[in-house]
């Protein structure tokens, strides 16, 4: 039961990361992103082959998927930036299936389908199983208390407060000086970074990806958080990514409640289940559980 | 660029026909196969309030989004200071010394009252990523001499009471007030307003127009000022240009022109 929670914690902290970089875009910036399962599919994909194929150890593995991740999120977000919102995220969700399917049929690379295993993993020899478990949680919860202290410091600062302005009107925001474009491409590739190093801190902890752990549901997953948790909030989405997490685990039982139904309908019913509570939350508390916070200047603090 | 300021409301005082802080020439902007704009050209003099009128659809406002940088003429210049301007980006016209307003307030509406001012100032140290870390403490200390100037500012606007409210939740003559905060916290050379006028009720609007005045006379700006409210027009124009069918009409003081047969046709749409 133990090793169980710990799993269990270990990937609620994937999604805090993948919901803390949807924050900075979505919720602070206003640029949607619907390829979320790309990033984190190229960070698992660069730092998995890299440790496997090209001997690098876990550290380096891990920072050359932060810099393919910022590159390609610079990148994509160069080539769209000037796109409306929706379009933007017909992109972005075009580019997460484009790397799903590159890593199903570039079997050469990948191995596609079959998936890739990864037995790189950072003081294997230290520990025993149980304390594995527990010092990887560590890592991962490094990770999100690094990334959780940036977005707080960005979010209080004159940085975010132009990011925000852009959310509003990015319009007005330019005629005011700001420079617009600057600051949605170094928002856009720090948000794909995230995720690409969340890919990367989970392909070495299942230590065996394939494509199918990439589909755009992912991205689902993590709107479901930051909408429900508060977009704007980093300390409501956290709340959220867990809540997410816990009803998904939770749902996963349902199966045995709804004998006439088979396996594969119940995990299309939790689904479903998600959609309509995506649907509730928006109609009766769109603000989410914690609500942004309000800007308060630095005499009032 | 304060000296600039005084130096100019000197020599307009000294010589009235000094040179255009703003003008421009030729300029033409066509949707499709219509002219909203043709061969317009305007001076705006330095110290003086220029009022911008004409009938709808005379381009006035297609004019403010060629001269701020939101759209790009197809066709003429815009000279800022004597510099060509046109086809800059707004960010850039903004940085030297030329801030508009929008005839919709367009406020940040989940930005509070405060932030929505002190998000005006330009070239803020904290708006570079690295320097968040890097030069913290100056971002502080920047940030603590921004939030003073925005609490004067608040008191003048008179919206004190309401500063930590999200701009979304104030008045239609509340968020008109906001954006002139916001002009007067970015302290540009040159403000262009864009029908400051339009929605705000009776009772606001003689406060609307002393803090225009106040900005011209406490402040020495130069204000372009586009308005369908003659009364406004005539209580704070030094100047007026009239604006027909996408080109400059005529101009010259505001009982001038009032008097002029072409202002009356074509505001009336008369037949020549």
């Amino acid at each position: 039961m133990l090793s169980y929670l710990i799993s269990m914690t270990t990937f609620v902290g994937f999604f805090m990361i993948l919901a803390l970089a949807l924050n900075l875009q979505w919720g602070m910036t206003g640029m949607v992103n619907f390829g979320i399962a790309g990033f984190y599919a190229l960070g698992a994909y660069t730092s998995g082959l890299l440790t496997v194929e090209a001997g690098w150890p876990f550290l380096f593995g891990v920072a050359a998927a932060a810099v393919v991740g910022l590159v390609f999120g610079v990148a994509l977000s160069y080539l769209s930036v000037r796109l409306r919102d929706d379009f933007l995220a017909i992109v972005t969700l075009g580019f997460a299936e484009l790397v799903r399917l590159f890593a199903l049929n570039e079997d050469w690379l990948t191995r596609g389908p079959r998936g890739l295993p990864i037995d790189v993993r950072p003081l294997s020899g230290v520990f025993d199983r149980d304390g594995y478990a527990i010092f990887y949680l560590g890592i991962v919860a490094s990770a999100v208390l690094i990334a959780f202290l940036v977005n707080e410091r960005i979010r209080r600062s004159p940085y975010g407060r132009a990011a925000k302005a852009i959310r509003e009107d990015d319009v007005v925001a330019e005629v005011l000086g700001k420079n617009v474009l600057r600051i949605r491409i170094q928002i856009f590739g720090l948000g794909a970074l995230y995720m690409a190093v969340a890919g990367a801190l989970y392909a070495h902890y299942t230590q065996n990806i394939s494509p199918d752990h990439f589909t755009p549901v992912v991205a689902i997953f993590i709107w479901m958080s930051v909408i429900a948790g508060g977009a704007g909030n980093n300390k409501g989405l956290l709340l959220g990514a867990g809540l997410v997490m816990m009803f998904l685990e939770g749902s996963r039982f349902l199966g045995e409640f709804i004998s006439f139904m088979d396996a594969e309908k119940a995990s299309a019913i939790r689904i479903i289940l998600i959609g309509v509570l995506l649907i509730l939350v928006i109609r009766f508390r769109p603000q989410g559980l914690m609500p942004e916070e309000r800007f308060k200047g630095p005499s009032e603090i | 660029m304060k000296q600039r300021t005084n130096k100019a409301v000197l020599e307009r005082d000294a010589a009235p026909r000094e040179e255009a802080v703003l003008e421009c020439g030729g300029l033409s902007k066509s949707f499709g196969g219509i002219h909203a704009v043709r061969d317009m050209s305007l001076e705006v003099r330095p110290g003086l309030i220029t009022g911008l009128i004409g009938p709808n659809g005379a381009g006035k406002s297609t004019l403010f989004n060629l001269i701020s940088g939101v759209m790009r003429p197809d066709k003429g210049e815009v000279r800022l200071f004597g510099e060509d301007i046109s086809g800059l980006r707004p960010h850039k016209i903004a940085r030297k010394g030329m801030i508009r307003t929008f005839q919709l307030s367009r406020e940040m509406a989940r930005l509070t009252v405060l932030e929505n001012l002190m998000l005006a100032p330009q070239r803020q140290e904290g708006e570079h990523l690295a320097s968040l870390w890097f030069k913290a403490g100056q971002v502080r200390k920047e940030e603590c001499k921004i939030e003073a100037r925005a609490l004067i500012v608040l008191d003048q606007i008179d919206l004190t009471h309401v500063r930590g409210e999200y701009a979304g939740n104030l008045s239609g003559g509340q968020k008109k007030l906001l954006e002139l905060g916001r002009a007067l916290m970015i302290d540009p050379e040159i403000i262009l307003l864009d029908e400051p006028g339009a929605g705000v009720n009776p009772a606001l609007m003689g406060r609307l127009s002393d803090m225009i005045a106040r900005l011209h006379a406490e402040h020495g700006k130069t204000i372009l000022i586009v308005e369908h409210d003659m009364d406004l027009i005539a209580k704070l124009c030094h100047r007026v240009v009239v604006m027909a069918e996408g080109s400059h009409l005529i101009e010259g003081s505001f009982d001038e022109i009032a008097a002029d047969k072409r202002v009356i046709e074509a505001y009336l749409g008369g037949v020549s």
